[in-house]
């Protein structure tokens, strides 16, 4: 199996350079930033296509509404703040004025999840996937590496129904794409096989799912399987149900609270189903969140290939 | 059309406001029968809106801000036949399109509206838009003055004076009253006239339930070059009927059949007059 590999360029970086590809050949093209061009990377975007940004200042509430304005004329409309601010602060404009007016915007929720690290709470969006889920007409994003960036760009960029997607500021490796060289909206994917364990992630929590399913390899003979869930809504059903199918424990990790987000979103499709694989979700727990880096609070929550392979261990009853 | 077919215009939106209210059991009264002038004058005189140019990318744009006052709204629409005028005896039905807020669901309205304070940002953004794409097109909002309360009002009236959006238009349904009471002992937005003025608009103040007087003010926007225009309307919530003129219980308050029968009267002499004026010139 090829190995992780190790140029990390942050899916932030991608997000503004295909965007830029795009917008050369597409007037209609138009990025709208709240004061977030600088955290957007989007500053030569600014001096390339002037045209085609619009900044409304520290107002996301506005920068959302003017966005559904835009989009409604015609324009393909990135709307892009940080995910925290985006999807709490304009929650009631994502709803209306996008979703359920279906204005066909993008909204791109950047420095998402834990990525601002120790700048806290308020820069933190645990809750995006859980809100955004509960909203109809909105499909919601979390690409894993460069590649599946790129292409959720691209693809977005072509919707004409509304797309939330959120993604990191951090270097990320390019994953292995032997198995599912494509990427497409709504469509999971599988970055290794393995039959005894399912490993379920999104967005930046796919790597040391990854790294934890090399080490439990390596360790211990055992072989698990990972899946880029990258779309977290609509959910792929047929996907994660084959992965269930053969009733071994599957794990979900999320860059994001327990409650309300990929974890509960599978949980309640394979009970529904009829399935009782052992089931743990891993992600951000619902309690004042501690401090520090981003990769020092993945550690701390067991976000990392060690905290991940012991509760996979856990689950497999293997005693270390 | 006429000033005074205008103003006949208007006493019969009133009466099938009404009627269209009490054979839903719901709506807000004050509010339709207060904006109902200011959309007279833009659906009949200003705006290039017609069932056979609405899907045109040039027609002129209207989102109505205050959503509560979607019966005033669907009679305009009704009336300018983008749908049986009929079908609003569905309105707040089971499974009807007709809701208590504007939606696309029904033909001829541009956007969902109907939380407050979302209408304005919105219609920036077409405008905007329309700069980019060199279309000559003027972009309508109506707001309630309770809504200017909202904070994302004045993120967008901030946003379109730095754009210079003088495509935009958006007029104050002055009435006075919200529905807890007098905005002045809610929460009072006074001075409004400077406020608006100082974020970068031009602004005037118009009889908003005088269709000459709204006529003269928005066929002859922008007020100024390089500013986008805001009409500050000042209405009577209630007005044409006199027992709801000012009277907060009308804020969505629904007729009783004799209270019902007494304003159909009233509004019938209006329209008695009215046409034998016509008769007599």
């Amino acid at each position: 199996m090829e190995m992780v590999r190790t140029e990390a360029i942050p899916n932030l970086n991608v997000f503004s350079e295909t965007l830029q590809s795009l917008a050369e050949q597409d007037r209609d093209i138009l990025v709208v930033t709240s004061d977030s061009r600088g955290s957007g990377k989007l500053v030569p975007f600014g001096v390339r296509f002037p045209e085609q940004i619009v900044e409304v200042g520290i107002a996301e509430q506005n920068l959302v509404g003017v966005s559904a304005g835009l989009a409604s004329m015609g324009k393909k409309v990135f709307a892009v703040s940080p995910a925290c601010f985006l999807t709490a602060r304009s929650l009631e404009q994502i709803k209306n004025d996008v979703a359920y007016s279906d204005n066909p915007v993008k909204l791109i929720g950047i420095s998402a999840g834990v990525s601002y690290g120790a700048l806290g709470s308020t820069h933190h969006s645990l809750h995006d996937f859980a809100v955004l889920r509960a909203i109809h007409n909105m499909t919601i994003v979390a690409p894993c590496d460069n590649f599946e960036t790129a292409e959720a760009i691209r693809q977005a960029a072509a919707m004409t129904s509304p797309v939330y997607i959120r993604f990191g500021k951090k270097g990320m490796p390019l994953l292995d794409r032997s198995l599912d060289p494509d990427f497409q909206i709504g469509k999971g994917r599988t970055i290794r096989a393995g039959d005894d364990l399912t490993f379920i992630g999104a967005g930046e929590t796919v790597l040391p799912c990854e790294t934890a399913a090399n080490l439990l390899a390596e360790k211990y003979g055992i072989k698990c399987r990972v899946i880029s869930l990258h779309t977290i809504k609509p959910l792929d059903e047929k996907l994660i149900l084959a992965a269930a199918a053969n009733d071994r424990p599957v794990i979900t990790v999320e860059e994001h609270s327990v409650h309300g987000g990929l974890g509960e979103a599978v949980a309640s499709l394979l009970f529904q189903q009829g399935c009782r694989n052992k089931f743990k979700i891993v992600g951000l727990p619902d309690e004042y969140t501690v401090s520090g880096s981003q990769t020092e609070i993945f550690d701390h929550y067991g976000i990392s290939g060690e905290g991940l392979a012991h509760t996979a261990l856990a689950l497999l009853q293997i005693k270390t | 059309m006429t000033t005074r077919e205008l103003k006949i215009k208007s006493v019969e939106y009133r009466k099938k406001i009404l009627k269209y209210i009490c054979n839903a059991g719901a709506g807000h009264t004050g509010g339709s029968l207060s904006i109902i002038d200011i959309l007279n004058v833009l659906y009949n005189r200003v705006m290039n809106v017609s069932p056979d140019n609405f899907d045109d990318p040039g027609r002129d744009r209207y989102v109505q801000s205050k959503g509560h006052s979607v019966e005033a709204l669907y009679v305009v629409l009704a009336d300018k036949g983008f749908f049986p005028e009929e079908d609003l005896l569905t309105l707040c039905r089971y499974q009807s399109p007709y809701i208590g807020h504007p939606t696309r669901k029904v033909r001829g309205m541009e956007q969902n509206t109907g939380g407050l304070g979302h209408g304005l940002a919105i219609c920036a953004g077409n405008a905007l838009a329309a700069k980019k794409d060199g279309l000559p097109l003027r972009v309508y909002t109506v707001l309630g003055d309770g809504e200017m309360a909202e904070g994302s009002n004045w993120e967008a009236l901030m946003m379109a004076a730095h754009y210079k959006l003088d495509n935009l238009c958006a007029v104050l349904d002055y009435n006075k009253q919200q529905i807890t009471g007098a905005n002045a002992d809610v929460i009072g937005l006074e001075p409004i006239r400077k406020k608006i003025e100082a974020f970068g608009w031009a602004v005037c103040e118009v009889d908003g339930n005088d269709v000459e007087a709204l006529t003269e003010t928005l066929e002859n926007l922008p007020i100024e070059q390089g500013k986008p225009s805001f009409v500050i309307a000042h209405t009577v919530k209630g007005k044409g009927i006199s027992y709801m003129e000012g009277v907060l219980k009308w804020h969505h308050g629904v007729p009783s059949p004799g209270q019902y029968y007494a304003a159909i009267n009233e509004l019938d002499t209006a329209f008695q007059a009215l046409t034998e004026e016509k008769i007599g010139v």
